[in-house]
């Protein structure tokens, strides 16, 4: 019994260790951001790595998930005789939620995992010391970089993935389905609002989902063992920790814009 | 690695498709394009019920969307709701008479306001009233009339 | 050994007094006194895992010491502010034991880093520099290829050009000749050795590899058990008597420092029974 509590005592006290590092390791990033703006360089070219190269898998995921939506958004109001209203219902989902939670997921798994295993391979490698040595700071040289690009590729792809999306709700419901053309589209311009459906959902959801994911990612590599089963661990917790990140903010931030 | 030129370029495409896709959402499905207020002009009517009427509401005439509706409030002199909307700046040559309902798309759908052109010479101006009105069909006082009148009916035999 | 007035003038580049390290409850170094000459080369011996990456660490101020002070060229280094720290660690190498290059970039590139980071140079002139470097350990011609395709001796001795980049007073080497073919390991002793001789860099080498130290060190310290257990020229220690340095110096398995990790006696534990 002692065993157990002491052993929950232990972990809620790691628990918080670490969650006082990781804010800590927050401030000294955000406070090598301003460095970035004589070195654009080296943002455009994390831009690259994690936004250019998540592409592919943001195109087709929303192409899929549009079409799927239009599909079973088909089936349902098709019962209701309101199939106009496809459009507005694939848009307004796509918009508010799927867009930016699941490009989130994906570039968590797709780009997250690319940092956290890039900063810590350099941790085990000795290449971050090896920078301090050579009297280059590795958090403005290595980390503010990546974390700034993930928060500027975050939400063009979340768009990307939305816009896509609704193509292929278009493609599924319009071009397979027989919906009307020119319902699907004025059913989703009446209702869908500029401020509320897309500012609120794809970029504010997009660039606080950006924020979050690359600052666990840089954080998991910066602060993992450095050993090869320390960096893979440190992969593995950032793809669980910023999926949960991104659920449990994503129910907070739509509590906070759409009541 | 790829060369800086190629990287950069790549990039710039990136985030043009970015912008390009935010854009998309912004005109195409949000509809920002249409509609605005500067490009149409206001007019208002009074009803008696509202019903599922809502901001962005279309305005139709003849079935061809000219406007939107774009405030609903309380006159709390008249009891009865004020509707403003906004009417494409195309569209200039409605009659002052015009006569505006409250219609619902198919059973369920959404409601939407259709005017009905009257006679007169007069063309509608910015900032006028449409006085002939018809409110929403209410659909549990349509049902209560349809029971009443049948049980009215039914009563003699 | 003298000391003069005036610290930046002394002979004694780096001095360390009364230091002390803990990890955890491991004390790593228990108050260690050690001077590095100006322009000399200095080597510091100990069996592995006595922490002398460590103590190159301290010195380049990547960790604080529990106790005690490290004086480079007159200064604390562990006093120092950040910005400071940083112009000092510019006139500093560092030789790290993976070689540490930096993996995205080519060769080239890694030796041309420290310049760019802290130089504003024409293009021409950064180019020039690097092949001079590159050249001081005979891999120009290997410029564009990147750390993955070299060997471990080539990905040192680029790691080295990279160090002399800004041209440094001193450069630390972590284990050098660990882990290398005798031929890489010859080309490195000669290679630290000129570097010493001709440009006058102060050199502080961490080894386990005791006859190759021996063969260029001007001065060596003998760690063991978190203190130093000898210090002397090359020839003055290998006639040391004290049992724990010759026991390193002629490599013998079991002496002062036990063959056998501490534990309870062999037959105790052979004979209880398992739980």
């Amino acid at each position: 019994m002692t065993d157990l509590l002491a052993g929950l005592g232990r972990r809620s006290l790691d628990f918080f260790e670490r969650l006082g590092r990781g804010h800590l390791f927050l401030l000294r990033v955000l406070a090598s951001v301003p460095g970035l703006v004589r070195r654009p360089g080296l943002v455009v070219k994390q831009v690259w790595s994690t936004g250019v190269q998540s592409l592919i898998i943001i195109v087709i995921s929303g192409a899929f998930v549009g079409m799927v939506l239009g599909l079973q958004g088909y089936n349902t109001l098709v019962t209701f005789g309101a199939e106009e209203s496809l459009g507005l219902v694939v848009a307004k989902s796509l918009l508010r939620e799927l867009g930016p939670v699941v490009s989130a997921l994906l570039f968590a798994g797709r780009a997250g995992t690319a940092l956290t295993a890039e900063i810590g391979f350099m941790k085990a490698t000795e290449q971050l010391s090896a920078m301090e040595m050579m009297a280059v700071d590795p958090l403005r040289r290595i980390v503010a970089p990546r974390f700034v690009a993930a928060i500027i590729a975050m939400p063009l792809l979340a768009a990307i993935f939305t816009a896509v999306g609704v193509l292929g709700g278009y493609f599924c419901g319009v071009g397979l389905l027989g919906v009307d053309d020119g319902s699907f589209w004025s059913q989703m311009q009446a209702k869908v609002l500029l401020m509320e459906d897309v500012v609120n959902g794809v970029v504010i959801k997009g660039v606080v989902f950006g924020a979050v994911i690359s600052w666990i990612a840089v954080f998991e590599g910066y602060d993992a063992v450095p050993t090869s089963e320390g960096v893979s661990a440190a992969t593995t917790r950032t793809v669980v920790h910023s999926s949960l990140a991104v659920l449990g903010l994503d129910f907070v931030l739509t509590g906070l814009m759409f009541n | 690695m790829k060369n800086t030129r190629t990287i950069e370029i790549t990039v710039g495409i990136f985030v043009a498709l970015g912008m390009a896709a935010l854009l998309m959402l912004a005109m195409k499905v949000a509809n920002l394009s249409q509609f605005t207020e500067q490009d149409g002009y206001e007019v208002r009517a009074y009803f008696d019920n509202v019903g599922g009427l809502q901001t962005r509401s279309a305005v139709k005439m003849g079935g061809v969307t000219i406007g939107r509706v774009t405030a609903i409030g309380f006159d709390q002199s008249r009891f009865q709701a004020v509707v403003t909307m906004s009417i494409d700046q195309a569209y200039n040559h409605i009659p002052a008479d015009t006569a505006a309902n409250i219609y619902t798309a198919g059973l369920l759908g959404e409601q939407y306001i259709g005017l009905e052109a009257g006679g007169e010479e007069v063309e509608l101006k910015p900032g006028d009233e449409l006085t002939m009105t018809q409110s929403a069909m209410v659909l549990e006082k349509a049902l209560q009339e349809f029971l009443y009148n049948k049980t009215v009916k039914s009563e003699p035999k | 050994m003298a000391i003069t007035s005036d610290p930046t003038q002394s002979e004694t580049l780096v001095r360390i007094r009364n230091l002390h390290f803990r990890r955890g409850r491991r004390a790593i170094f228990d108050g260690i006194d050690l001077d590095i000459p100006r322009g000399r080369i200095t080597a510091i011996l100990g069996p592995s895992g006595t922490g002398k990456t460590t103590l190159l660490r301290l010195i380049g101020a990547q960790i604080a010491p529990t106790q005690g002070t490290v004086e480079v060229d007159g200064r604390d280094v562990h006093r120092l502010p950040l910005d400071e720290l940083y112009e000092q660690r510019k006139r500093i190498g560092m030789l790290f034991q993976s070689g540490a290059l930096l993996t995205d970039l080519s060769l080239f590139e890694n030796v041309a880093f420290p310049l760019r980071e802290h130089m504003r140079l024409p293009e021409s002139m950064i180019r020039s520099l690097v092949l001079m470097k590159l050249e001081m350990v005979g891999l120009r011609g290997a410029r564009d290829l990147y750390p993955r395709e070299l060997s471990g001796g080539m990905a040192r001795r680029a790691a080295l050009a990279r160090a002399i980049a800004l041209d440094p007073m001193m450069i630390m080497y972590d284990e050098p000749f660990s882990g290398q073919d005798p031929i890489s390991m010859g080309i490195l002793v000669r290679l630290i050795k000129t570097l010493n001789d001709t440009l006058g860099i102060t050199s502080v080498l961490v080894s386990h590899d005791v006859a190759e130290t021996c063969t260029i060190a001007d001065y060596i310290y003998v760690l063991s058990g978190a203190k130093i257990v000898g210090a002397g020229t090359p020839q003055e220690l290998q006639a040391e008597h004290s049992p724990t340095v010759r026991q390193f110096m002629s490599g013998m398995p079991d002496g002062p420092l036990p063959f056998h990790y501490p534990g309870k006696a062999y037959l105790d534990d052979l004979l209880e029974a398992p739980r």
